[in-house]
């Protein structure tokens, strides 16, 4: 274990981290080379749509993927960089550090070990908590996640839950072993929309709480919006865009952001308001383009976009980056060159 | 097709007469009841509803999960399991009961009357090549071989997809996002005047969302469809309906034009569910709240209004007196004692703001 810097206020760094896939039909790279930052207390949101690589960037994070995956970068958790650790050592450190609430928690939960169990499984793994330790804390946990009844719900099966409810248990899981960061991959997307709201509402109280730092990974830009400190958009297994959520939502500069979120329906627009069509396909992992993997949908694209990656380019706030030679506001091609090589001397 | 008499259905229990229903309209669902049996106990799925949806017109059925608006959609299209399924109630397609007629008059009318299903890899034989999956209806339906051959080609055509991008492929050769053009041109293939769209979106990604989304509006618009447009999504909802109607545990608690509806909901169901959408805008903070609510189970529904266990208006009457549909000052029909009247919460009264970000 080498720790590599003082833990101040960072909790999570990622650097230039990849993943790839070989099979025979070829190399599929997943992640290209991810920069990620959260500091603690904080909320981030990953946002991208099926196959931009944004489950597959917080498996490679705790290193859950799959053996055939081939992940290489930087990973520093609280000072500590994880990149050196040996597997075993690794799930010990983060088993204990991290919480994951996934997207369906019918194949997360056993379905023949009472749930009561299952909460304190970790805990008793990490800790060696005593039986009736272990039972203490999980009926805590059961009451604070809003589980009716925990001393009835203990003994129960998953089977005997609600979608929502089963979710609760989850983040009850998930939270027995007082997590620095909690990951929750899109663990509302199966859920009606007020047990949504619910458990968004549950992780945000606990987050609070507990001063936990929290990443929300979905699909839905509007669970992002007012939830989270920081947003980053993930596109063809990049990040695309990254900065406070309020200056992304507000001044989205990515191409890709910007179509995204003309691409919701709102409850705030009238009937038939024609939705902004993002054309074309996702990129394909085994046919990857040189350059920008949203240049063949973008509608501004120039010929440079499709042939190199654009360089990190800022917002109005420093903290919001980009990568987009074209970005939103900047219609005429000579400024954005202009301002292409202005941040490549940086 | 058969001539049935229309509209001689026993109505069970009071018919209703409220002033939402249209005599006109294209499909007329009277009081329409769905119980499923499981082992010895029945459970009511739809608990007498009734709504109509006129010619070229979109209604939204929301609601969550378990409310029954799926078993809504394919009750009118007579897709209920037989064996442990029971509907009373009348369903009028231009004044023919679809309860009625036995099964080879509704084959006719389903040439008329099609369906979307949420999930169109899962609704396609993986086997079958894309091509006969799409003119399967019209073969069923004994339409000759060349003119399915024209009418495939015509309907691919409607949704921007053509022979050649579908000769000799199978279902599992296409993405999501094609394969729910295949299920809507499968379902245009045959002609119809109404569709029930069953959470046609739900299981898309965004940017292929608004596609279909659009596609359904265009073709809506220029062949008049008329669409029942089943989904939890309430701002999918809002995008495409003319018309809403809110289920919850089987009822239609809330019914009228979307407009209206959006704009002041009055029950406050319709209210937690749309305050429960996620916006995607960043200048409003969600404040989270403590409260948590779940519907009950659905084989016991709770006496009186059955939104009651979760409504923060609820009285003493709302356990004894179940609410019916009544007219709201602001226009729509609520089933409530306290219905709402003012304005939708985040709702702007101006016409909504343009949001253009960087160009200034």
């Amino acid at each position: 274990m080498t720790v590599v810097s003082e833990t101040s206020g960072r909790l999570l760094e990622v650097e230039n981290l990849s993943c790839e896939f070989r099979s025979e039909a070829g190399i599929a790279r997943v992640l290209h080379g991810v920069n990620l930052t959260l500091d603690k207390g904080m909320t981030l949101g990953v946002v991208g749509e099926s196959g931009s690589g944004k489950s597959m960037l917080m498996k490679s994070i705790l290193g859950i993927a799959p053996r055939t995956a081939k992940v290489s970068g930087r990973v520093v958790f609280d000072g500590v960089d994880l990149s050196t650790m040996q597997a075993g050592e690794r799930r010990k450190f983060l088993g204990r550090r991290i919480g994951i609430v996934f997207q369906n928690p019918m194949t997360s939960l056993n379905p023949v070990v009472r749930v009561g169990r299952q909460i304190e499984e970790a805990g008793r793994f990490h800790f060696g908590w005593s039986k009736a330790e272990g039972r203490r804390i999980a009926i805590d946990l059961m009451a604070d996640v809003g589980l009716p009844d925990p001393e009835e719900c203990y003994t129960q099966y998953p089977h005997q839950f609600s979608g929502g409810m089963k979710q609760r248990i989850m983040i009850a899981t998930a939270l027995a072993c007082k997590p620095d960061l909690l990951i929750a991959d899109e663990a509302t997307t199966a859920l009606d929309v007020t047990v949504q709201k619910n458990i968004l509402d549950l992780l945000a109280n606990i987050q609070q709480e507990r001063r936990m730092s929290m990443i929300l990974v979905t699909h839905n830009l509007g669970i992002v919006a007012g939830r989270t400190d920081d947003t980053a958009v993930m596109y063809g297994g990049r990040i695309v865009e990254r900065g406070p959520t309020e200056a992304l939502f507000t001044d989205p500069r990515h191409r890709y952001t910007e179509a995204l979120i003309g691409a919701i329906p709102r409850t705030d627009q009238p009937a038939h308001t024609e939705l902004r069509v993002i054309p074309g396909r996702p990129p394909e992992l085994l046919r990857p383009i040189p350059g920008c993997p949203f240049a063949p949908r973008c509608s501004v694209a120039e010929a440079r976009c499709s042939e190199s990656t654009p360089p990190v380019a800022y917002g109005a706030d420093e903290r919001h980056t980009f990568v987009c030679y074209v970005p939103v506001g900047t219609p005429n091609a000579a400024a954005a060159a202009a301002a292409g090589a202005s941040t490549e001397v940086n | 097709m058969d001539s049935q008499p229309a509209g001689s259905a026993p109505l069970t229990g009071q018919a209703p007469t409220e002033g939402y229903l249209r005599d006109e309209s294209l499909l007329k669902v009277r009081d329409l009841h769905v119980t499923f049996r499981r082992g010895h106990r029945t459970m009511e799925a739809v608990a007498g509803i009734s709504f109509d949806v006129a010619r070229g017109e979109t209604l939204g059925l929301v609601g969550e999960s378990g409310c029954g608006k799926t078993t809504t959609g394919r009750a009118i299209l007579r897709l209920l399991p037989k064996e442990n399924s029971g509907m009373t109630g009348s369903i009028l397609f231009e004044g023919t009961d679809l309860g009625l007629i036995p099964n080879s008059a509704m084959r006719q009318v389903r040439r008329r009357l099609q369906m979307i299903f949420q999930d169109p890899l899962s609704s396609f034989n993986p086997r079958r090549k894309v091509w006969d999956i799409v003119g399967e209806g019209l073969v069923i339906q004994g339409v000759k071989k060349k003119e399915i051959a024209e009418r495939v080609d015509a309907a691919l055509n409607d949704v921007g997809m053509s022979r050649t991008m579908v000769e000799g492929r199978r279902p599992h050769q296409f993405s999501g996002g094609q394969c729910q053009r295949l299920a809507i041109a499968r379902a245009l293939a045959l002609g119809p005047d109404l569709i029930v769209c069953d959470e046609p979106v739900a299981s898309l990604d965004v940017s292929v969302q608004a596609q279909v989304i659009n596609l359904l509006q265009e073709i809506r618009e220029r062949k008049n469809l008329a669409l029942i447009f089943i989904s939890h999504d309430l701002a999918v909802v809002r995008n495409v309906s003319d018309r809403v109607a809110v289920m919850y545990m089987g009822k239609i608690v809330e019914v009228g034009e979307a407009d209206k509806v959006y704009a002041r909901p009055a029950h406050p169901y319709s209210r937690t569910l749309l305050e429960a959408v996620p916006m995607p805008d960043a200048s409003i903070k969600i404040k989270p709240t403590g409260v948590a609510s779940e519907m009950p189970s659905p084989s016991s529904p709770p006496s009186g209004c059955r939104f009651r266990t979760r409504c923060p208006r609820a009285q003493q009457i709302c356990t004894d007196v179940e609410p019916q549909l009544r007219q709201m000052p602001q226009g729509q029909f609520a089933a409530c004692h306290f219905p709402h009247s003012e304005p939708a919460p985040g709702v702007r009264s101006s016409p909504s703001v343009e949001r253009s970000g960087a160009s200034f």
